[in-house]
């Protein structure tokens, strides 16, 4: 069995990979964006909070800024996409590879640690919870107020005019909707949502690191896949709640296989797991139509 | 008003497979016109649409708007007055959106769009209003998916979002052709019942020439990117399919068949 703090380890993660979803979301299913920008844009936001707060900075203004270092990564990437006409994926990989210099950069070594330093957690631990429980409370909070409010984003005017830019560009140029535009601040606002949560990340983990960012990705994307497989995303809200339930449930099953020993797994076992669960995600919901059509077919 | 002058525009310039779409191709079409448009596969009638759209940008020439130059504008920035539907039913709605999303991107065309709810409760009555108009029932179903409806039900929407704020002129380019006969005649009656009560100004793209004389105030026949003939009033009235093809036969010395201008 899982212990109680693995247990709510794994809600912990869950609830920042859960905004690293949100952000994937907006570019793979809103935009139908595929960016790669995220494994640079979560140390980023690890990277700019983690220094802020070494140098003093309120941690939440620091968190703050590392939203913006995150929308700015996102931007550039759909600048260089929309401008310069470079295809998406190509466009987001060279942002995340030129992050990795600028995550060393700006903490001016390949790591930098937390330990004793005021963070946006410290005030909670007053609360007489126990330690373990405080960060994933903090958490939730955060990710039902950007669950509100991007929700209620995706249903204003500039929401509706970024769905349909995804959806059908055309006709959103025809509707006078600069599509362009739309790609630029969709993409800064879910690399935003990444930078948030690798801000969040470094302060519960005590550390930032310039390699925290490897495989960022395939985990929200997974989180993604899995959550639109338990809830069927039929409307917006329903989209955003199946990104929360997909990346917690996504880390509770890592934790429950790393758990088993009967399993044999290790930590470092973790990305090989993640890619064979996101092929699976990926491919199942096509085999179990066919099946279903299969036996349907007989039926008949 | 809305006029083209001399409008040039060449796909694949320095290509080998360099193709002139727009060879000089002008027209000016008056406030309350509505123009009906024919001319075979390849003559450039969609390029021309696309052109006063935005879509594609001419080489050379001069589009003006209401004595805006708009040659240069891309097309979200045109969007205020210029209105269109597409021929393919799929292309003018967003199939993943409601009707009442479909309809609320569409009363905001060209204006600018802010963070209020999008689907506005004052807009309602005015969806409703205009859904019964179809008698299609649609206006019970303002929350379906678009892309529960048929494409004939796609396209009737499509029309209503044309013409849901106003604009200089609607484009259609054979925005009938994709449907069975049937619900092509409905979309067409509807097409001319929305242009006479809102007094639309319209340029429609069709293949028919029997319609192209049938419906709207004026009829242009393009060919290689130029208008061959553009016939009005009195001229054009009791004139039939085979006086076009008498006509384009004397205009351009060319002898053409009935199947390159594939008419129905
Ligand atoms: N995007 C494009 N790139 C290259 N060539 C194009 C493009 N669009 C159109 N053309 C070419 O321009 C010419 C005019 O095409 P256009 O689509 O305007 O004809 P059309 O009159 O609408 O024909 P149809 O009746 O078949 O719809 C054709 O030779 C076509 O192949
Ligand atoms: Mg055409």
């Amino acid at each position: 069995m899982l212990s109680e703090i693995a247990f709510y380890g794994a809600l912990e993660t869950g609830l920042i990979y859960g905004l690293v979803a949100f952000g994937i979301y907006i570019s793979f299913r809103v935009l139908d964006f595929p960016d790669l920008t995220v494994d640079g844009s979560f140390p980023l936001g690890a990277a700019v909070a983690a220094v802020l707060i070494m140098g003093g900075w309120n941690p939440w203004l620091a968190t703050g800024m590392a939203i913006i270092a995150g929308m700015a990564a996102g931007a550039v990437t759909a600048l260089l996409n929309v401008k310069l006409k470079i295809l998406n994926l190509l466009a987001s990989i060279l942002t995340m590879i030129a992050l990795y210099s600028v995550n060393l950069r700006i903490m001016g070594r390949p790591n930098v640690a937390l330990l004793g330093e005021e963070t946006v957690l410290t005030p909670w631990y007053e609360l007489g919870l126990k330690f373990h429980q405080v960060p994933v409370l903090l958490f939730m909070v955060v990710a039902v107020v950007v669950l509100v409010l991007l929700w209620r984003f995706m249903k204003s005017e500039t929401g509706l005019a970024m769905r349909a830019t995804g959806a059908n560009p055309r006709m959103a140029r025809a509707q006078g909707i600069a599509t362009g535009s739309m790609i630029v601040l969709g993409v800064a606002l879910s690399n935003g949502l990444v930078g948030l949560a690798g801000a969040l990340f470094a302060q519960s983990q005590g550390a930032a690191d310039v390699t925290m960012g490897v495989g960022v990705i395939v985990i929200g994307l997974a989180s993604l896949i899995g959550g639109e497989a338990v809830l069927t995303p039929s409307t917006v809200v329903r989209a955003l709640i199946a990104c929360i339930i997909g990346a917690i449930v996504y880390r509770l099953a890592i934790a429950f296989a790393l758990n088993a020993d009967a399993l044999g797994l290790k930590a470092q076992d973790l990305n090989l797991i993640t890619a064979v669960l996101v092929t699976l995600a990926i491919v199942l919901p096509g085999v179990r139509t066919k099946i279903a059509h299969r036996l349907t077919r007989k039926q008949a | 008003m809305i006029s083209a002058t001399d409008l040039q525009l060449t796909f694949g310039k320095g290509t080998p497979l360099e193709n002139p779409a727009l060879r000089g191709m002008s027209l000016t079409v008056n406030q309350g016109e509505f123009v009906t448009v024919i001319g075979s596969n390849g003559a450039g009638k969609s390029t021309f649409l696309n052109a006063l759209a935005g879509e594609v940008l001419v080489d050379s020439g001069k589009i003006v708007v209401d004595n805006q130059d708009v040659t240069r504008l891309p097309t979200h920035k045109r969007a205020n007055r210029v209105a269109r539907v597409f021929q393919d039913p799929l292309a003018g709605t967003c199939e993943n959106l409601s009707i009442e999303e479909n309809l609320a991107l569409a009363i905001k065309r060209g204006q600018s769009r802010g963070l209020t709810s999008a689907v506005k409760k004052q807009y309602m009555k005015q969806f409703r209003d205009s859904l019964s108009s179809l008698n299609l029932g649609l206006e019970n179903r303002l929350g379906d998916k678009m892309g529960l409806l048929s494409g004939g039900q796609r396209q009737a929407v499509s029309l209503l979002m044309a013409s849901l704020t106003p604009s200089s002129i609607l484009l259609l380019d054979e925005h009938t052709a994709a449907l069975d006969p049937k619900t092509a005649r409905f979309v067409l009656e509807l097409t001319e019942h929305i242009i006479a009560t809102q007094q639309l100004t319209a340029l429609m793209v069709t293949h028919s020439m029997k319609q192209a004389l049938e419906v709207g105030s004026r009829t242009v026949m393009l060919h290689q990117g130029q208008v061959v003939f553009d016939i009005s009033g009195k001229e054009r009235d009791g004139l039939e399919v085979k006086d076009l093809l008498g006509l384009f036969e004397k205009q351009r010395g060319l002898q053409v068949d009935d199947d390159s201008l594939l008419l129905g």
